[in-house]
């Protein structure tokens, strides 16, 4: 099992996951963050006064899959978010160990998706 | 001879009128995603700023300084002759200017009223242009055709007590053609995108209905019978109009919604704006009840059905509902409520609902044709669509480098 977590740009995201969907990914979690990276963004200007170095907002995807789903997973996310320019993200895939179901109290791979 | 009493209630109407525009901006603003809001409150406030001025320098000269049939003239540029003496023709017993920052608020809050229509996806720059060759090529001749001195529908005996025509159907009518020519919003698939902030709706919709007294019964242009019966219908209109939205949506989608309610009661007011000063108050609830069931259908049915992208429903409310609003001034008014209008179908008189119909008819024609034009005009010289990835960043931060909301301090 890993856990796939993503950063994309937020105006990415509907075509990210619509990739998924594809691939039949449909258990994800979602969180918006603040970031920097690389690219240089629309910086903000109040009142004459331009906000340097601010942090951007990105989404921030959590995706738990059994090993079948990684590369489809990878591959969806890549699809979907990717312009080639700078800031299109960052795709992390780390171990996962267990994974437990609440509800019924099921362990990992059953429990996965 | 100027009476203290009018020109402090109509001051007082023109600011409640102008108070609209922002409430429009809440209303719309709500509506939007969280990263279009203040692309919404810009664009109201930039009208706000951009008409006043159009509208001392030439743009009431062109709608109600005396010309043809057709237009004004341009002898009041700069409101030269505009004095605090009454302009009897208009109205006697106010100074000239109070009716001309009456009329202001009118000519600023209609392209306003459009930008439901494109929201999200207009570039700036095209956007002001647009507007400003707006209000001087389309809202200009239609006011001066239903209200100036020697206008031709009002010589026909067109009924528009308030600006059902001049105001909601005009700009209803340009919000279609606009949300037709600019084409839909990316990603959406025709699916509506939540409204980011509910409670800002129904803010802006206070605040509009609030403003719509101003609007309604201060069109009397005296503080006398026929603005508290204006004021009274416009009220009873709105709520009816308010409650029969919430029942549509309570018997087809199993709840009544905070969003439909106050969209009715919007509708209710856009409803009654032309029949407000000529119609009693069972009239202004049958208004109210049947605006709903039409801007309903057509929000709810046509638009999906159709496709176009009318984000915000400009031509689903103002649209419909002025068009609705027009042609039932020409069913209910009634000479027993305003001895200066006329008597409507119900009351013996066909021939009204037949002026009605043609003054319904032109404005639909003109506003169309003419923002079509200036729409292609613009667009070729400056361009009014925003770039993929600025419409995808939204328009506070691609536009005006702004955002709405931090998520960190």
């Amino acid at each position: 099992m890993k856990l796939i977590i993503a950063i994309i740009q937020p105006s990415k995201f509907s075509e990210v996951r619509d990739e998924l969907y594809k691939v039949e990914v449909n258990l994800i979690t979602v969180s918006e963050v603040l970031g920097h990276g690389r690219q240089k963004g629309f910086s903000e200007v109040y009142r004459g006064v331009k906000e340097m170095g601010n942090l951007l907002k990105k989404i921030r995807l959590e995706i738990a899959v059994n090993e079948n789903f990684v590369e489809p997973t990878i591959k969806a996310i890549v699809k979907g978010a990717k312009t080639g320019e700078t800031g299109d993200g960052k795709i992390f895939v780390l171990d996962l160990k267990e994974c437990v179901r609440i509800r019924t109290e099921e362990r990992n791979g059953v429990a996965i998706g | 001879m100027i009476n203290s009493g009018d020109t402090a209630f109509v001051l007082i109407s023109a600011a409640l009128v102008m108070l609209m525009t922002p409430a429009l901006a809440f209303f719309y603003g709500g509506i939007v995603r969280r990263k279009n809001v203040l692309g919404i409150l810009m664009q109201c406030m930039a009208i706000l700023a951009l008409v006043s001025i159009q509208w001392v320098l030439f743009g009431y000269s062109l709608s109600f300084a005396p010309g043809n049939a057709i237009l004004g003239s341009l002898k009041w540029f700069g409101l030269n002759g505009v004095g605090f003496a009454p302009y009897a023709d208009y109205a006697g017993t106010i100074p000239h200017q109070a009716f001309m920052i009456f009329q202001a608020m009118f000519a600023i809050i209609t392209p306003a009223l459009i930008i439901g229509a494109f929201a999200e996806r207009m570039k700036f720059s095209g956007f002001m242009v647009f507007i400003l060759l707006w209000a001087t090529l389309v809202y200009d001749p239609v006011a001066h055709w239903v209200w100036g001195i020697g206008g031709w529908l009002r010589n026909l005996g067109a009924l528009d007590f308030a600006g059902g025509t001049v105001v909601h159907i005009n700009a209803g009518i340009a919000a279609l053609v606009t949300a037709l020519l600019i084409g839909k919003r990316k990603g959406l698939d025709n699916k509506p995108a939540p409204p980011h902030n509910l409670p800002f709706v129904v803010l802006g919709a206070g605040l509009l209905w609030f403003g719509w007294f101003g609007f309604n019964s201060g069109s009397a242009l005296a503080a006398n019978g026929l603005a508290v019966s204006a004021f009274v219908v416009t009220n009873t209109a709105a709520a009816a109009a308010g409650l029969s939205w919430a029942m549509l949506e309570w018997m087809f989608n199993g709840k009544p919604t905070i969003f439909g309610t106050v969209t009715g009661a919007v509708a209710g007011l856009v409803a009654i704006t032309p029949a407000a000063g000529f119609v009693s108050v069972i009239p202004a609830i049958i208004i109210g009840l049947l605006v709903s069931v039409f801007c309903y259908i057509a929000v709810a049915y046509v638009k999906p059905k159709l496709g176009y992208d009318d984000s915000l429903d400009a031509f689903g409310v103002h649209g419909i509902g002025g068009i609705w609003g027009a042609l039932a001034t020409g069913l209910f008014a009634s000479k027993a409520v305003n001895p200066a209008g006329s008597d409507g179908l119900f009351f013996g008189n066909p021939h009204q609902l037949y002026v009605q119909f043609i003054a319904v008819a032109v404005t639909v024609v003109y506003s169309a044709l003419v923002t079509f034009i200036i729409y292609k005009v613009v667009d070729a010289a400056i361009g009014m669509r925003v770039s993929e990835k600025e419409e995808a960043v939204g328009l506070d931060l691609s536009q005006h480098r702004e955002g709405a909301y931090t998520m960190l301090e």
